[in-house]
């Protein structure tokens, strides 16, 4: 596969977003929205409930038309189904029943949404969704059904199935809601190692930043439409946010921890680990 | 007592009877049923469309009852009839509620026309009776040719989206974001699950596709979250079931729907017992 170079001969952007915009009818998401993320940059999408941290990452999978602007992902125009992404959905339980085996599931990541049986590189197919496994730590459980796997485990799975394509771009929505410190430590340290190594470009959207607040390079912070992309330095304090926010919102360092104190209690950030708290909820150790 | 089961469980020339074209032609016929039937088995459990199934096979039924009725090929009827429903089904949303009302409703209007139909239909009463229960003399040389080239048709479809449509079927969100389109294969699967539907209509009746079509699903899934397994498993459970209860009912010339289904039954229940017994997938 050849990557399309830059005039000067560098390498293009993992994903840009120049001029992106999105409606759904009159209601303007976002608008103008610019972006640039090398390869092996890591992302936070941060932002209230509603603000269109979910419908960036469709407008990234080419699920989503953008009604202004342009979108790429690793040079070329973003299209429906396009290689070079892997996705993490938000996490939640796999039914019980779902018949697939945890090696099955990461086999589908790699090519399942290919026609026809796939039988000729079998062999091949084999050997990369066994280093996927490996990679995660789940080679033990390779044979297990995936229904019958904690959620650490199947969290793990997913990382194995979005990236045994050995994708440009990782798009992660959520991918730690309800695991438990050690396990939502366990993924994100699984995701950090493949874009030191792979080079990999990680689009990371959470509710709470600390768990990977040591990872991020750079947040993306999306509020009513209104946006603010830089280092967590530049975007986490308390002038930015309340800029972003339209209200006094005042941003505490608490140890190696962010605590966003101030923002109205809509149904915003919550959990026992919130980076963003409303204001009359105490702040957690 | 006895006398029952000495009528059920009689070989009385049944070796004589499997001389017959006709019973070679069933046992074929059988035997094709159970391949493509097996095939899907596993992906209709997976999807939870067995509803969708008994649905479209009560409006292969009323097809049927009105090819009957209009002197035309019962065959055609129940193609047409169960395609229609098959597409119906396939449209709708995936909302598990509202899909299940809609193919409740359907189902009893299709049920209901096709007792009417029945009702006017002045012909033969085996006739009548063998679309709801079957009948192994419904299989004739052209139904065959239909038969072949509908499981051709089928298994060459499956092996072209086998793939995105299990994706679709077990990991629908993540398939969506890689680009499946899993709006289009909704009811491609439904139109496959409706031809394979009219094709054991006349075999096993309306009233027991199910045990066909569910059943061997039903039984590999508690054995094995092994896709290719399940779909090998569900293949040998329904050959059984068919072509064993086609033979068993040779004799006693009962129909053949009811040793169909108990076979597959059979099946099934030793299917939960070795699945509990190596405790892979959870009871209850
Ligand atoms: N296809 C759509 N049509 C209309 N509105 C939509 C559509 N998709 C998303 N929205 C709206 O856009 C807003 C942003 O949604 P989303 O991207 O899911 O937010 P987030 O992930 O930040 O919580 C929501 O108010 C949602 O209702
Ligand atoms: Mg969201």
């Amino acid at each position: 596969m050849t990557r399309p170079h830059t005039a000067d001969g560098r390498e293009p952007a993992a994903v840009e977003l120049r001029g992106a915009t999105v409606r759904f009818g009159t209601r303007t998401l976002w608008e103008g929205l610019d972006l640039e993320i090398p390869g092996g940059e890591f992302v936070a999408v941060l932002g209230p409930n509603g603000s269109g941290k979910t419908t960036l990452l469709r407008v990234l999978l080419g699920l989503q038309p953008v009604q202004a602007g342009e979108v790429l992902v690793d040079g070329h125009h973003v299209r429906r189904g396009g290689e070079g992404i892997g996705y993490i959905p938000q996490q939640k339980a796999i039914p019980e029943d779902v018949p697939l085996r945890a090696r099955d599931l990461v086999g589908l990541g790699l090519d399942g949404h290919h026609l026809g049986l796939g039988l000729r590189g079998r062999r091949d197919r084999a050997r990369r969704v066994d280093e996927a496994l490996a990679a995660v730590g789940a080679t033990g459980y390779a044979g297990a059904p995936v229904g019958r796997l904690s959620g650490g485990e199947q969290q793990r799975l997913r990382v194995a199935q979005a990236l045994v394509g050995d994708p440009r771009v990782l798009l992660c929505d959520e991918p730690l809601l309800s695991l438990d410190l050690a396990h939502q430590r366990t993924v994100s340290r699984l995701i950090d190692e493949r874009r030191r190594t792979a080079g990999t470009a990680v689009l990371f959207v959470t509710h709470e930043i600390n768990p990977i607040l040591p990872l991020v390079d750079r947040v993306l912070y999306l509020v009513d439409g209104r946006f603010r992309f830089g280092t967590p330095d530049e975007v986490m304090t308390s002038e930015t946010l309340s800029e972003l926010y339209r209200t006094d919102v005042e941003v505490l360092r608490v140890r190696e921890r962010l605590v966003v104190v101030g923002v109205e209690a809509s149904g915003h950030c919550h959990g026992a680990d919130g980076a963003v708290l409303p204001a009359e909820e105490s702040v957690t150790p | 007592m006895n006398e029952i089961l000495d009528k059920l469980f009689t070989f009385d020339g049944t070796a004589e009877l499997l001389g017959q074209p006709f019973v070679r032609n069933a046992l074929l016929a059988a035997a094709l049923l159970g391949l493509v039937a097996g095939v899907l088995a596993p992906l209709i459990v997976a999807r939870g469309m067995g509803f969708a199934v008994h649905g479209t096979s009560e409006l292969a039924f009323t097809g049927g009852a009105a090819a009957l009725l209009l002197g035309v090929s019962v065959s055609i009827g129940a193609v047409a009839g169960s395609v229609l429903a098959g597409l119906v089904f396939g449209l709708l949303g995936l909302r598990q509620r509202e899909r299940d009302s809609v193919i409740g409703v359907v189902l009893a209007f299709g049920l209901g026309l096709g007792v009417l139909l029945l009702a006017l239909y002045p012909g033969r009463a085996s006739n009548k009776f063998g679309l709801l229960t079957g009948s192994i003399v419904s299989v004739d040389s052209t139904n065959l040719w239909v038969l072949v080239i509908v499981t051709l048709l089928v298994l060459a479809t499956m092996a072209v989206v086998y793939r995105p449509l299990l994706f679709a079927s077990t990991d629908a969100e993540v398939a969506v974001a890689r680009g499946v389109p899993v709006r289009l294969l909704s009811p491609l699967f439904a139109v496959l699950i409706a031809l394979v539907t009219a094709l054991a209509v006349p075999i096993v009746g309306a009233i027991l596709v199910l045990s066909v079509t569910i059943i061997p699903g039903a039984a590999a899934a508690r054995i094995t979250a092994s896709p290719l397994v399940a779909t090998i498993l569900a293949v040998v459970i329904a050959e059984v079931a068919l072509v064993g209860g086609t033979i068993l009912s040779l004799a006693p010339g009962l129909p053949i729907s009811g040793y169909v289904a108990t076979i597959a039954f059979l099946g099934y229940l030793a299917c939960r017992l070795v699945g509990r017994a190596r405790g892979q997938v959870r009871t209850g």
